[in-house]
């Protein structure tokens, strides 16, 4: 069977017009040695053997669903409702690729569309993008928005240090090598103390809600501040909390960024995950990637379309403030369809059961000698919980007791040493808690 | 001579723009062959007041449907006025392109010393070099 659609004739042809006699000559700057190597490959195996080999190799790994899982610091483990794959394995959405002639792929962008609007009805902004590879890249994009709306001119980003670790890391990595300051991240800034630094150079003040540890900071008056200094305030936020909490876009929001993993994604050791982006509308046109909108075509059918293409490379590519130009469009369907399955109601539902699950557990573990909750209320469905010893001494009891224990803040930050951030969410049942209070109960007492 | 309007009043850079000198200070634009060529304008991004450019220096950008391109400031200034106008009504740079469309007023950096900039003639033969080539 023939996959390549070049014929040989046109392969001659082609090696005429280079210059040279055979494909081979084409490779004569590798060195010869690394040339053709021989690939010592075993014989094929059965479809059956096959099969055996990589199960084997599957269940070398513990699967999520033997453990009860407490872990959460970027990504939780949430229930992810049946339907939901039904519509996302369809082969239509599963294996089509990222549109370019995107007119084309009605279906697709008609979902993208959807996801857009979801996003926009829950973060309270004017518009969203198609999303983006991971909440990281997603703030790190804010950063490079920020500084093209200062037009370049101003150059300080003030994190607050309760961001994600990772996600303040991306962003410098995105940015090194040019002239961009990130600030406020450096010491315990309090929002009060991260405003004091607001000044005519800084372009944007960023700060999470909830934050990496757990707590949601009274955010009143904020937007306020940063405008009056001529910043962007950019608020990074878990989306299951919307169902739940003030919008950022009341709360006067520029740009909202985070990760939308929450909403109807596995874990997954790590991913795909789903990068989420939505601003004012004023600046929709400084967002990267790329944005759905929707129109009527020739016969005045209502027809979706890749718009404000002009700020990708395809179309201006020096002045492009991004890479990016593609999205996550599979994991922003199962962003779309969880939320349209949930609905309102729902959203809020499992935003209330993390809530009092995770109210619970703190209850409980607060009754505990030796273990101290570092979250200051309120918080949604993490906190810090200092242990009597070390956080690695103290999962490997639980996951003897199969249980996946919190992320060792110890590893970031050497003032949370001893401190792992407990995730509850609605999978966690009373019996699990109560299990992982009785493990850490005996832990203190032996 | 070139199909587009060209008034006799004001000077021209080579990439588009048209200056109007009024004393220390002079009104900005794009010119009705930039209008012509861009097709429908959709979108103008223009600097605050305040702010300072270099003579060909991008001040802002003008998108259409077409293309997405620099605006390049004529002479050097600062901004002490922006045109919001056009900012809601894009469009209005392909109707009027020298009246009701002006981007910016600027105060000149260097009144005296304007750079050399091209007459109404020179510019139109520009035009019309471009469009023959």
């Amino acid at each position: 069977m023939s996959y390549i659609p070049h014929t040989e004739a046109e392969r001659q042809q082609m090696l005429a017009t280079i210059g040279v006699s055979a494909i081979e000559d084409l490779f004569a700057a590798v060195p010869a040695r690394h040339r053709f190597p021989t690939l010592r490959l075993p014989p094929a195996l059965s479809e059956q053997e096959v099969q055996a080999e990589l199960l084997a190799l599957a269940e070398a790994n513990d699967h999520g669903q033997d453990f009860a899982i407490f872990r959460g610091g970027g990504a939780w483990h949430h229930f992810i409702p049946s339907a939901l794959n039904h519509i996302l394995l369809r082969g239509e959405f599963l294996t089509a690729y990222t549109p370019y002639q995107p007119e084309l792929s009605q279906g697709t962008l008609q979902a993208i569309y959807e996801y857009q609007s979801m996003l926009c009805a829950l973060t309270g902004m004017d518009a969203a993008n198609a999303s983006h590879y991971d909440g990281a890249t997603a703030f790190a994009e804010a950063v490079t928005m920020a500084i093209d709306i200062g037009r370049g001119r101003r150059k300080k980003i003030l994190c607050s240090p309760y961001i994600d670790p990772q996600y303040r890391q991306v962003a410098r990595s995105y940015h090194q090598g040019r002239d961009t300051l990130f600030r406020g991240d450096e010491s315990a800034a309090t929002i009060e103390e991260l405003v004091a630094q607001l000044d005519s150079d800084t372009a944007m003040l960023a700060v999470a809600c909830p934050d990496f540890l757990g707590h949601i900071a009274d955010f009143s008056g904020l937007a306020q501040q940063v405008h009056a200094a001529g910043a962007l305030l950019v608020f990074v936020v878990n989306p299951l909390t919307l169902g739940l909490l003030k919008s950022p876009g009341e709360l006067g929001a520029d740009i909202v960024v985070g990760e939308g993993q929450p909403l109807g994604i596995p874990l997954s050791f790590g991913g795909p995950y789903l990068g989420f982006f939505a601003t004012r509308k004023r600046y929709v046109r400084k967002i990267a990637g790329r944005i759905v909108g929707e129109t009527v075509d020739s016969d005045g059918r209502r027809a979706w379309v890749m718009t404000l293409r002009p700020r990708e490379q395809d179309i201006r590519r020096e002045k492009a403030s991004s890479n990016i130009c593609t999205n996550q469009g599979l994991m922003a369907l199962a962003a779309a369809v969880y939320l349209a399955l949930m609905g309102k109601q729902g959203l809020r539902q499992v935003a209330e059961l993390c809530w009092h699950k995770a109210h619970y557990a703190a209850a409980e573990l607060a009754t505990l000698p030796g273990y101290e909750i570092v979250t200051r209320p309120p918080f949604f469905h993490e906190f810090a919980l200092r242990c009597p010893r070390p956080v690695a001494e103290v999962n490997a009891l639980l996951r003897a007791n199969g249980i996946i224990g919190g992320h060792d803040l110890g590893v970031e930050d050497p003032r949370l040493r001893d401190c792992m951030l407990l995730a509850f969410t609605e999978l966690n049942s009373r019996a699990e808690i109560d299990a992982l209070v009785a493990c850490l109960r005996e832990l203190q007492t032996s | 001579m070139g199909k587009w309007n060209t008034p006799e009043d004001l000077r021209y850079r080579r990439s588009d723009e048209w200056l109007r000198q009024e004393g220390g200070e002079a009104t900005i634009g794009i010119t009705d062959y930039a209008q012509d060529q861009l097709n429908d304008i959709v979108f103008f991004e223009l600097p605050a007041v305040g702010e300072a450019f270099a003579e060909g220096e991008s001040f802002g950008v003008v998108e259409s449907v077409k293309a997405a391109s620099d605006l390049q400031l004529p002479a050097g200034g600062t901004v002490i006025a922006v045109n919001h106008a056009v900012e809601d009504e894009p469009e209005l740079a392909n109707s009027d392109p020298y009246g009701a469309a002006w981007l910016v007023k600027i105060r000149l950096a260097d009144p005296q010393e304007l750079p050399a900039l091209m007459d109404a003639a020179a510019y139109d033969a520009h035009c019309v070099a471009r469009e023959s080539s």
